[in-house]
């Protein structure tokens, strides 16, 4: 009952930020200096062709209309599915068909690097908690420290450099799609997924190592230690899953870092995703299409933020029981 | 007992101060220094004797190496000495990040600290705001507000945009994204220490709310913001070089954003003009990291309120 009613509270919740952020990314457009028209159609109104398509563009964005009603046209075009488009004097391209497109190829970006850098930082958080203040745990934590300092960008533009230039190992740029040749999909999105990945490897580790070494001093692992058991299985077995809570909290949320992050990689790698086509309609000035794509991204992440809360409610009975009292 | 007493009341003020410092450690200490060493340079920058960034010493050092022609870094892609341009690009670099940072600690650190002092409504409005904020993944926000703000000029006869505006934009934009993370930051801090004694004595001795906050909460609630002020100019300098990568920066005076950006076609066979400016924010955001993280662990700022 308390339960269904907590659900309810933030299923409002969610419902209330998704709608601002929609409000917000419309009234973007209003800041836009001169005419949105001029703007999305920078053609001198020379003739009646121009002229009327002009006319039709402003009718169609209801660009006459006062603020609510144009937010509300477009709230209403959004949830059946219209995203806007990209304009032009003769034709128009839907914001979905290119979307429909880029959102795989960053998708696959995200979720490759999320798997690679918990697969790194967790054998790492775990062997450098057990040996905290060892030679190896301070080399470890000063390289992810460095590894923090270090902009993706500038990661990128030395494995292109390095390893892709000078070794000669691996394409820095262009995409292969899965389904067409996996073996050279895998090769270009290497050094992306690498990029992105630096930086999380860093975060996870230092915040596994602090939870693990915390648990590691708890009773129940004293106990099992002084039961016999191996310490290898006490540190995978025992120690990891309590102390694994936070990192998975932290994996769900940075998903919106990633997504910033993989706009910049998408560019220097020249991966055809969504990063590449927010770029391509600022740089050609094609604010609805910003606007749709923007509102697409914040829902992502805020169901994402939604999902992840509702996983750590369930997962952790001791927040269950919390809230439940 | 009367020793410690008296050692207590005799020890002076500097000797405290310099027990605090020494916890600074090497690694500390070589951080402020770069600090002071890149701003020096960037506000005494028109004063230095270094050349002009904009002057081009043709072919002569154009795409060479650190020590060409005389020049300490080397030049860029068309001539113009690196170390001048890192110089003058620490300048503007900086001006934004810190601007951002000042304007996300004044607007975020106010609005945090009413929300979390006054509560009830204001506190739910606010933070409903810091998380709509928060919901657009920081640098598509940043982006798009730069992009509508202050256009890339498309050559199609629009207005061009000033640099003038365009640092303001930055700033603006950079700082519209620090508000909701230093005033969340505040506000949970605030949460807590208005919880304690002392402010609840003030509350009774009929302390206006206004002196409440500013004389008793804010200052404790200082070196928390002021930890997240560092991560935040960190934060700010990358935020800086991404945008410029992404092709809505800053183009006409240097910055160490656009030099890389510059310098990327040569990446090949000049890599030094990418790799400086690179250089110069990789130390300088370990820096900012690491006093962040010493301020972090002096004051005990938990993990728990980011």
């Amino acid at each position: 009952m308390n339960l269904a009613r907590e659900l309810g509270k933030r299923v409002l919740g969610l419902v209330v930020v998704v709608l601002l952020v929609t409000l917000f990314t419309s009234f973007l457009l209003t800041l836009v200096p001169g005419d949105p028209v001029d703007t999305l159609i920078p053609v001198p109104d020379e003739n009646e062709i121009v002229l009327e398509r002009k006319a039709e563009v402003r009718e169609r964005l209801n660009l006459d209309e006062p603020f609510p009603v144009r937010y509300a046209a477009w709230l209403g075009d959004f949830v059946t599915g219209d995203l806007g488009s990209f304009y032009a004097v003769t034709d128009e391209v839907p914001v979905w068909d290119r979307v429909s497109d880029a959102l795989p190829v960053s998708l696959q970006l995200v979720v490759y690097s999320q798997i690679l850098a918990l697969a790194v930082a967790v054998p790492f958080g775990v062997l450098t908690a057990y040996r905290a203040g060892s030679r190896f745990d301070r080399a470890t934590n000063g390289t992810a420290f460095g590894m923090l300092a270090l902009p993706n960008f500038v990661l990128a533009l030395l494995l292109a450099y390095y390893v892709g230039v000078w070794l000669g190992w691996l394409p820095v740029d262009g995409y292969v799609p899965f389904s067409e040749d996996p073996v050279e999909h895998i090769r270009h999105m290497i050094l992306p997924t690498f990029t992105l990945a630096a930086a999380q490897i860093a975060v996870y580790m230092r915040l596994l190592r602090s939870d693990m070494v915390a648990t590691l001093l708890e009773d129940f692992i004293q106990m099992a230690r002084s039961k016999g058991i191996s310490d290898r299985r006490v540190l995978w077995r025992h120690a990891l899953r309590p102390s694994s809570l936070t990192i998975l909290t932290v994996a769900g949320l940075n998903v919106g870092a990633l997504i910033g992050g993989a706009v910049v990689v998408e560019r220097i790698f020249r991966l055809p995703g969504m990063g590449t086509e927010l770029v391509t309609a600022i740089l050609s000035r094609q604010y609805v299409a910003l606007q749709g794509m923007v509102a697409i991204i914040a829902i992502f992440y805020v169901v994402l933020n939604f999902l992840v809360d509702i996983l750590y409610t369930v997962l952790d009975p001791r927040i269950r029981h919390a809230r439940a009292r | 007992m009367e020793t410690i007493e008296a050692d207590l009341v005799t020890t002076p003020p500097e000797q405290v101060e310099v027990a605090a410092t020494r916890k600074l450690g090497p690694i500390g200490w070589l951080s402020v220094g770069w600090l002071v060493l890149i701003t020096g340079s960037a506000l005494l920058a028109p004063i230095l004797p270094i050349a002009d960034p904009d002057e081009s010493f043709g072919s002569e050092i154009a795409r060479k190496g650190p020590g060409a022609g005389g020049h300490l870094l080397g030049g860029d892609t068309i001539g113009r000495d690196m170390l001048s341009r890192v110089i003058f690009g620490a300048r503007t670099s900086l001006l934004i990040a810190v601007g951002a940072v000042l304007l996300g600690l004044v607007v975020g650190g106010l609005l945090g600290l009413v929300a979390g002092y006054v509560r009830r409504k204001v506190d739910t409005v606010l933070t409903t705001v810091f998380n709509v904020f928060l919901s657009i993944p920081a640098l598509v926000l940043a982006l798009s507000l730069v992009a509508v703000l202050a256009p890339t000029d498309t050559g199609d006869g629009g207005d061009p945009v000033s640099n003038t505006r365009r640092v303001v934009v930055l700033i603006l934009a950079l700082g519209v994204v620090t508000v909701p993370i230093l005033g969340r930051i505040t506000r949970a801090s605030t949460l807590s220490w208005s919880e304690r004694e002392f402010v609840k004595a003030s509350e009774v001795s009929g302390a206006k709310p206004a002196r409440i906050m500013f004389r008793e909460v804010l200052p404790n609630v200082f070196p928390a913001m002021m930890s997240i002020a560092l991560l935040g100019i960190a934060v700010a300098i990358v935020a800086e070089g991404s945008l410029a990568l992404l092709g809505v920066g800053i183009t006409e005076v240097p910055t160490w954003g656009n030099m890389i950006e510059g310098g990327r076609r040569d990446l090949r066979d000049a890599p030094h003009i990418v790799f400086i400016p690179s250089a110069a924010i990789f130390f300088t955001v370990m820096a900012l990291n690491y006093l962040g993280d010493v301020i972090r662990a002096r004051f005990d700022v938990r993990e728990a309120v980011l």
